[in-house]
C-alpha cells in the first residue's frame, strides 16, 4: 500500500478526514470503491496490540549529566527514563482515576490518616528478585529521609510512619490526607530493590523495560523484561531513547523516518508539520501553565487593587492565539483547569477589559512609575513574546509595564521566586491538593506568589481530611475564589503538549498529565 | 644548544604555562557564573532542605582556592575526578566524547585540508579567470552562510527530501566503520564546507606573494608548465602560513563544532561541555576547558615547529 494511500486510510479510521473525502481520495488514486472500503475497514479494525518491534524516540529535555537515580529526574529525559524502567505504586488515569500498579488494592481508615497499600505478589524486578513489601518501604523511607534529595520529598513529609503489615504496607500520616493514593504516583517514587539505597542509579526497576545502552545525552536503548507481569503493556521488543535538544533537528528527525515519536513540537512548526505524510501531529490539553506572578507582600503588589488592575489588563485570548498558536487553552488565575479532578467550572472566566483595569489601576492609588515585569526565554516558550504583549494589551488600560530581559542561565535561582514579579511556569500535579500546597499554602517552600491566607490554609487543610467528594469540591472551589480574586498570579494560559507521532505508532491515547502520554507511550503503544 | 632545539623546548615550555594559565581562566569563569551547582541541579523543583543536602554533599561549602588546588593535584595524576551531576567517571565518558569528536574531525580534516589546498593552488594558476573567481565565490559563500543554517539547508536536501544519510549522526561501537561513516556525512559535508574557505583563500594569497619573487621568473622562463611551477616552487616557500591556518581550522574542527554537533546531535565534546556548563558541574568543565586548551595549544605549537622547520634560514644560522 503506498504512504499516501495508508495515510489517507488512518486519518479517515480516527475520524480527522470523512468516509466520503477518504473516499474520494482513494478514488483519485486509482482505488476501486469497494477496494477502498476495504481498506478502510482495515485501518479500523487494524485494533489490538501487536508484540514487538522497536519504538524510537526523539526526545529534547535530555543533558548528558542526567543520572538514572529516580529521585534527582526533573527533566523531560529522565522523566521518560524512570517511567519507562520503573513502576509506582499505582498511576493517574487521564480522566483522574486511579490505576492499580505495583499496589492490587488500597485501604484507609476513616479518617483518612492511615493508608494501607497491598503489595502485588507476582513482580520481579530486572536483576530476577522478587519485589516485597521491604522494597516498597525503603523506596519510600529514602525519598522521605531528612537528608534525601529527592524532588519528591516535599509530598513525603507529611508521612509519620511506614510499616510492613503481613502483605500490606502501612503509611501513617501527621495529618489526614484523603489525596495520598494520589501522592504515590509521583514519577519520583519508582519502586527500586531495596530502595535503591546501595546504588540508586543502576536502573534496576521493576517496569516494562530494562536499561541496555545508558549514555547521558546521547541515547538510551531498553530490551523488554522478559518477566513483567502485566501483558496488557510493553508491546515493544526494544525501546530507543535519542536525545535531541534541537527542535529542528528533532522535528526532521520525525520527518525522515529515524524517529517514531517527537516529544515537544513548538506550536509554531505544529501546524506545517502536520502536513508531512506518514506522520500526525498529536495534542492534549494538560496540567502545565504559564504565568506571571507578583508576590503579595511586596509593593506595589501589596495592593490588591493593582493586583486586580494587572489581572484585567492582559488580553487571555489573544495569547493563546499568539504565543500557543491555540495549542492550549485560557487561564482563569487559578493554577487549575478542567484536568484536574473536582474542578469547579462554575467560576466566572476573567476577560481582557481595559476600562476595569484602569478603574482597578486608579483605586490602588499607583504613583505612575513603571511596573518592572522580569522575563527571560526560559521562564516559559515565547515568555518574552508575551511580555511585550502583556505590556501592549496594560498600556492600552493607562498601567505602564517595564520590561526587563533576564539571562536564562541562573533565572530559576536569581530571579523567580526572589523578584516580586516575574514570567514562570508550572508544570502540573496530579491532584489540586497538591498543587496547591506546593505553591499557595502559607508555609509552603514555593510559596512564589507570597500569598499568605489563613482562611485559605485553613480550608485546604480540611479539604485533605473530607473524603466526601461533593464537600471536597465544594472547598476547592471556595479556595479557587480566593485565589482568583486575591492571589498573586496571572495565568494567562495553560499549554497544551504536542507531539509528532508516526503513523506507524497504534494505540495512541490522550493523555495530558505529563508529556507523551504520560509517559507511557513504551507501555501502552504498538507497530503497527 | 642547538638552536633549533632550543627553540622547540622554549615552545613547549611556553605551551606548558599557557595551558595552567587556562586552567586558572576557566576556574574562575565557572567561579563567576550567576546560580548554584546545587540549584543548577535540582532544577526549579528544589527545596531548600534539598538543597542544603546536595551542597554538603559536593563539597561546596570549602573555599575556592582549595578546591582549585587539590582538582589541579588530582588531575596531575591522571585523576579528573567524578562528575557532580551524575557521579560518572570523568575520565571514562569525556575518553568517548573525545574519540567521537576526533573521529568526525578526523574525517572532515582528511578532506577538507587536500582539496583547500588544492583548490588553492588551481586559483592562483587560473587567476583573475572564470576558475579562481567561481572557487573564491563558492567558498566564500559557504563560510559566510552560518554552520546552522547550512546544516539545515543539507539535512532539508540529502535527509528529508531525499533520505540519502540520516539526519541524526548518532554514532555508537555496535556500528561497522561504514555505518559510522554513512551517519556522520551530514556533519562532515557541513564541516568542510565551512573550513574550506578560509584555508584555501590562505593557501591562494600566500602562494601569490612569492609568485612575485624572481625565482618564479626564472622557472617560468626555463619553460616549466605553470601548474608545476606553482606546486614546485612557490609552494614550498608559503607553506609557512598554510601550515598555520591549517592548524587554527583543525583545531576549530576539534573544539568549535558545537553547534554543529547540536543540529546533527552528534555525541561530541562540545555538547557534553555545554550540558554541563549549565548545570555548573565544575569538575567537568575544567577537564574539558583542559582538553580544549590542549589541543589547540598543541595545535599551534605544532604549526610553529613545522613552520620552524620549514624555514631553512631558521635550521641553518649563520
Amino acid at each position: 500500500m503506498n504512504d499516501e494511500l495508508k495515510y489517507l486510510a488512518n486519518r479517515a479510521a480516527r475520524g480527522k478526514h470523512s468516509r466520503r473525502a477518504f473516499l474520494g481520495r482513494a478514488g483519485a488514486l486509482g482505488l476501486t470503491a469497494g477496494m477502498a472500503n476495504t481498506l478502510l475497514a482495515t485501518a479500523v479494525h487494524a485494533a489490538g496490540p501487536v508484540k514487538g518491534g522497536t519504538l524510537i524516540m526523539g526526545l529534547g529535555g535530555g543533558e548528558s549529566t542526567n543520572s538514572l537515580d529516580p529521585a534527582v529526574a526533573a527533566s523531560q529525559v529522565p522523566f521518560h527514563l524512570t517511567r519507562t524502567l520503573g513502576e509506582t505504586l499505582v498511576d493517574v488515569t487521564a480522566d483522574g482515576g486511579l490505576d492499580m500498579r505495583i499496589a492490587e488494592s488500597i485501604e484507609s481508615t476513616p479518617d483518612a490518616k492511615t493508608w494501607m497499600f497491598k503489595i502485588r505478589k507476582d513482580v520481579e524486578f530486572h536483576n530476577g528478585k522478587t519485589l516485597t513489601a521491604d522494597d516498597v518501604i525503603a523506596t519510600l523511607q529514602r525519598h522521605s529521609d531528612e537528608d534525601s534529595q529527592s524532588g519528591a520529598l516535599g509530598i513525603m513529609q507529611g508521612i509519620e510512619e511506614i510499616k510492613k503489615d503481613g502483605d500490606y504496607v502501612a503509611v501513617t500520616l501527621a495529618t489526614a490526607n484523603a489525596d495520598l493514593p494520589y501522592l504515590m504516583a509521583d514519577y519520583h517514587l519508582q519502586i527500586q530493590p531495596d530502595g535503591g539505597r546501595e546504588n540508586p542509579a543502576d536502573g534496576i526497576g521493576a517496569g516494562a523495560y530494562k536499561i541496555i545502552v545508558n549514555e547521558p545525552g546521547v541515547r538510551h536503548t531498553f530490551e523488554k523484561h522478559a518477566n513483567y507481569w502485566d501483558d496488557s503493556r510493553g508491546h515493544y521488543d526494544n525501546v530507543e531513547f535519542l536525545v535531541i535538544n534541537d527542535s529542528t533537528a528533532r522535528m526532521a528527525a520525525v520527518q525522515s523516518g529515524q524517529v517514531h515519536i517527537a516529544n515537544r513540537v513548538e506550536p509554531k512548526v505544529a501546524r506545517l508539520l502536520s502536513r508531512s505524510a506518514g506522520l500526525e501531529v498529536k495534542n492534549v490539553s494538560g496540567r502545565g501553565h504559564y504565568v506571571f506572578i507578583m508576590h503579595c507582600d511586596t509593593e506595589p503588589f501589596a495592593n490588591n487593587d493593582l493586583r486586580l488592575a494587572l489581572k484585567y489588563a492582559i488580553d487571555r485570548e489573544d495569547m493563546v492565539e499568539k504565543i500557543l498558536q491555540g495549542f492550549g487553552s485560557v487561564g482563569n488565575d487559578i493554577p487549575i483547569n478542567a484536568a484536574y479532578p473536582l474542578f469547579d467550572d462554575s467560576l466566572e472566566q476573567r476577560t481582557y477589559d481595559p476600562e476595569k483595569a484602569a478603574e482597578h489601576y486608579a483605586k490602588s492609588g499607583h504613583d505612575g512609575s513603571p511596573i518592572i515585569l522580569r522575563v527571560a526565554d526560559g521562564a516559559f516558550p515565547g515568555a518574552v513574546d508575551a511580555a511585550a504583549l502583556f505590556q501592549q494589551s496594560a498600556a492600552a488600560a493607562g498601567i505602564p509595564l517595564e520590561i526587563k530581559r533576564e539571562p536564562n542561565d541562573g533565572y530559576w535561582s536569581e530571579v523567580w521566586n526572589v523578584q516580586p514579579f516575574c514570567a514562570s511556569y508550572w508544570g502540573g500535579r496530579p491532584v489540586q491538593d497538591q498543587m496547591y500546597s506546593t505553591a499557595y499554602l502559607s508555609s509552603a517552600d514555593w510559596n512564589d506568589t507570597r500569598f499568605f491566607d489563613d482562611n485559605f490554609d485553613s480550608l485546604l487543610l480540611s479539604a485533605r481530611a473530607e473524603l466526601d467528594q461533593t464537600k471536597r469540591k465544594g472547598i476547592y472551589s471556595e479556595m479557587g475564589t480566593i485565589v482568583h480574586n486575591e492571589g498573586g498570579l496571572i495565568c494567562p494560559m495553560f499549554n497544551d503538549f504536542v507531539e509528532a507521532v508516526s503513523d506507524d505508532v497504534q494505540g495512541w491515547e490522550a493523555d495530558g498529565i505529563q508529556e507523551v502520554m504520560n509517559g507511557l507511550a513504551p507501555h501502552k503503544t504498538w507497530m503497527a | 644548544m642547538n638552536p633549533i632545539l632550543r627553540l622547540l623546548v622554549q615552545r613547549i615550555a611556553l605551551g606548558l604555562i599557557l595551558l595552567l594559565a587556562a586552567s586558572v581562566l576557566i576556574f574562575v569563569g565557572t567561579e563567576i557564573l550567576p546560580g548554584d551547582v546545587a540549584q543548577s541541579i535540582l532544577g526549579q523543583s528544589a527545596t531548600p532542605v534539598s538543597l542544603a543536602n546536595l551542597r554538603e554533599e559536593l563539597g561546596l561549602n570549602e573555599p575556592a582556592t582549595t578546591r582549585y588546588f587539590s582538582w589541579l593535584w588530582d588531575a596531575l595524576h591522571g585523576d579528573l575526578g567524578t562528575a557532580l551531576t551524575n557521579g560518572r567517571d570523568i575520565s571514562t565518558s569525556m575518553g568517548q566524547r573525545l574519540g567521537n569528536t576526533l573521529f568526525l574531525a578526523f574525517w572532515a580534516a582528511i578532506i577538507a585540508v587536500p582539496v583547500a589546498i588544492l583548490l588553492g593552488l588551481i586559483a592562483v594558476r587560473y587567476l583573475g579567470r572564470w576558475p579562481d573567481k567561481l572557487i573564491s565565490g563558492a567558498t566564500l559563500a559557504s563560510v559566510s552562510v552560518p554552520e546552522f543554517l547550512l546544516g539545515y539547508i543539507v539535512m532539508y536536501l540529502l535527509a528529508v527530501q531525499f533520505r540519502v544519510f540520516p539526519t541524526v549522526s548518532m554514532i555508537h561501537d555496535g556500528m561497522s566503520l561504514g555505518e559510522k561513516l554513512s551517519a556522520i556525512a551530514l556533519p562532515v559535508i557541513v564541516l568542510v564546507l565551512v573550513v574550506l574557505g578560509h584555508m584555501m583563500r590562505m593557501t591562494r594569497a600566500a602562494i601569490l606573494n612569492v609568485m612575485q619573487s624572481a625565482y618564479i621568473e626564472t622557472a617560468e622562463l626555463k619553460g616549466l608548465r605553470p601548474f608545476l611551477v606553482i606546486a614546485r616552487h612557490a609552494f614550498p616557500n608559503a607553506i609557512a602560513p598554510v601550515i598555520n591556518v591549517v592548524m587554527l581550522n583543525l583545531a576549530y574542527l576539534v573544539v568549535g563544532v558545537v553547534v554543529v554537533e547540536v543540529v546533527f546531535v552528534y555525541p561530541g565534546m562540545g555538547q557534553y561541555l555545554v550540558d554541563h556548563v549549565s548545570k555548573r558541574d565544575v569538575p567537568v568543565v575544567q577537564a574539558c576547558g583542559l582538553v580544549f586548551a590542549a589541543v589547540y595549544i598543541g595545535l599551534n605549537m605544532l604549526a610553529d615547529i613545522i613552520s620552524i622547520l620549514a624555514n631553512p634560514r631558521l635550521r641553518h644560522p649563520k
